[in-house]
């Protein structure tokens, strides 16, 4: 293995481990051989005796499981998201929660399920979709109230982003009050981060995130030559409005489909496209695709930490994302400063 | 050969250029002079396609650049901005090797040949031994040089350059100045440079452009254009202009009157 790939085998194996704790925590223990014994019978063709029982095979494939795989899920797509914001508006401390799209996406759910007469089947699968319209609407209002010029400051994009997410976020609340007792348990997510269980959502916004997270990693090139400022990167042949565009769709549609089902988790997209930066340097061919590994994992850590700190109890994850992610948002906004390694 | 026909800008109505019409002869450098606020950037700006044109035409070996697709443009035209604000931790080899861009899709996926025209942008830079380096940890001139190996590696037969030399020191001027007048014919490159100071301007460009209120004021030979009289007026502070003792070209000094008056030297400059 060549040296450059490295990076990518360190983070997949964080990335299985996280996973195989991530399944096994919780009321009953799995130990880390037993989840694979578990995950190996679901290929075609192997049987193994199970050493297990069939009410423990039901929590393990239908809660277990599918709870990890949409954290991981979440995970990806929120660094990923968080890289290519970064990168377009050529500052560190973007991240979809700080510039508000994950607020607007928020707003975008829960007026999609309020419309919605059967949230609980079919319905489901379009609620990213009305996500995605509130985070784009979102990221027009933020970038034109941010925008100076030709440049996006890190303070004025930060104020638009705090102003319209506590809009965003204040009109979430009321619609969740006036909504019935049903709904609004379905909302509680949002507010609560309580993420929905079963299979219904890692489906619905599977297909959301494998579109909007393909589209970011072949984007390396681009974002490369956009770090040169937009004037440079025309000079250089990137049409790019256009460019800016699709990354701004494709960056809005996967923090949508994550905030649809996990709810609103902020700082992810922060520290983890920034952690890769630090130590594995700026070029975005190689960021982007290692952020998305490693977000999985940094998300599932999270996790596994929220339900066992005051266990039994389960802590909304987006908690300690948030203890982690605000010191180490002041400590960026320091060092933007100096641009060491931005 | 660079064509310019009847350009014209305007920005919220207010024209910034107005028919200006030059040309550059390939192996040639024009240096485009003028006081603040001519229209030299925006010259740049408006031929390298960032800004709209109100009307003209730009012609570069007999084909019209001026509705071309940005990848397309930057087949035939390369820019060399000032240094600022780079990618502090890009390396210089990866910042170089951007300048392929318009071979490459969007995928950015670079062959051999990418990279040996980079190595021969980096030896024709003197950039070899930086090409690892930290574009941040680079001083004005370095950086300033690392943009010119990008402009080279674009491979395009018109360079651009905005005021390269406005923010480097004197040793650094005459590197860039050096390099720049050393590869024009070597790479029969076509070169229209923006240059603050009148003297660089004098010595090493083969003709100069005088810009004035959005216009072309004059152009022509040095010598003829950097008169006394002619930057007197355009510039409104009088000035003398002597021979360069060595080669002959117009060197352009503050006239002593303008101390009696209260215009220091370095008004000229700023």
């Amino acid at each position: 293995m060549s040296p450059s790939n490295r990076p990518y085998l360190y983070l997949i194996l964080l990335m299985i481990a996280s996973a195989l704790f991530s399944v096994g925590v919780g009321a009953v223990f799995i130990p880390p051989g037993v989840v694979v014994r578990m995950l190996l019978t679901l290929l075609p063709g192997v049987h193994l005796q199970p050493t297990w029982s069939e009410s423990f095979s039901a929590i393990f494939y239908q809660i277990r499981l599918p709870h990890t795989a949409l954290i991981a899920l979440t995970g990806a797509a929120l660094a990923g998201s968080g890289a290519v914001f970064q990168g377009v508006f050529r500052n560190p401390l973007a991240d979809p929660y700080l510039i508000g799209v994950a607020s607007g996406a928020g707003l975008g759910a829960v007026l999609g399920l309020a419309l919605n007469p059967s949230p609980q089947f079919g319905g489901l699968y379009t609620v990213p979709i009305a996500a995605f319209l509130g985070a784009l609407l979102t990221i027009a209002i933020v970038y034109n109230l941010a925008r100076v010029g030709r440049s996006v400051p890190t303070t004025t994009l930060i104020l638009a982003g705090v102003a319209v997410s506590a809009f965003a976020t204040s009109l979430s609340s009321f619609l969740m009050l006036r909504s019935n007792e049903e709904l609004r348990r379905a909302f509680s997510w949002l507010l609560g981060g309580a993420i929905m269980g079963g299979w219904v959502p890692v489906l619905a916004m599977l297909p959301y995130i494998a579109i909007g997270l393909g589209f970011i990693t072949l984007s390396g090139h681009t974002l490369n030559v956009l770090q040169f400022g937009e004037e440079q990167a025309q000079q250089l042949g990137i049409p790019v409005e256009r460019a800016k565009l699709i990354l701004i769709l494709a960056a809005s549609l996967t923090t949508a489909a994550a905030v649809s089902f996990a709810g609103i988790i902020g700082f992810v997209g922060l520290i983890v496209p920034h952690l890769v930066r630090f130590i594995w340097g700026p070029d975005y061919r190689r960021l982007i695709p290692l952020a998305i590994i490693a977000g999985c994992s940094a998300l599932l850590l999270a996790d596994i930490l929220a339900r066992v700190i005051v266990s039994p109890q389960t802590i909304p994850v987006g908690i300690v994302t948030a203890l982690a992610g605000a010191p180490f948002f002041l400590w960026i906004l320091r060092r933007a400063k100096d641009q060491a390694y931005w | 050969m660079l064509k310019l026909d009847s350009l014209s800008v305007s920005y919220n109505g207010e024209p910034i250029l107005s028919d200006v019409t030059l040309s550059v002869s390939s192996g040639e450098i024009l240096a485009v002079i003028g006081p603040n606020g001519a229209g030299k950037t925006t010259l740049i700006r408006a031929v390298s396609g960032v800004i709209p044109m109100r009307k003209g035409k730009i012609w570069v070996d007999g084909i019209d650049l001026a509705h071309l697709h940005p990848i397309q443009r930057a087949r035939y035209l390369a820019v060399v901005p000032q240094a600022r604000n780079l990618p502090s931790s890009f390396s210089v080899y990866q910042s170089v090797l951007l300048g392929r861009t318009p071979y490459l899709g969007w995928l950015g996926r670079t062959s051999k040949n990418d990279h040996l025209i980079v190595e021969r942008a980096l030896e024709q830079t003197r950039l070899i031994p930086l090409a690892q380096r930290r574009v941040g940890e680079l001083s004005g001139g370095e950086q300033q040089r690392v943009l010119l190996a990008r402009a080279l590696a674009q491979d395009t037969p018109i360079l651009l350059l905005d005021e390269p030399t406005t923010h480097l020191d004197m040793e650094h001027q005459a590197v860039f100045l050096n390099l720049l007048r050393e590869l024009t014919p070597q790479k029969n490159l076509t070169i229209l440079i923006v240059l603050h100071d009148l003297n660089l301007a004098g010595l090493y460009a083969d003709h100069v452009a005088l810009l004035f209120k959005g216009k072309v004021h004059l152009t022509g030979k040095p010598a003829d254009v950097l008169t006394a009289q002619n930057l007197s007026r355009v510039y409104n502070v009088p000035v003398n202009v002597v021979p360069h003792p060595e080669y002959g070209t117009p060197l352009v000094l503050p006239d002593g009157k303008s101390k009696r008056s209260g215009i220091k030297t370095q008004d000229l400059k700023s």
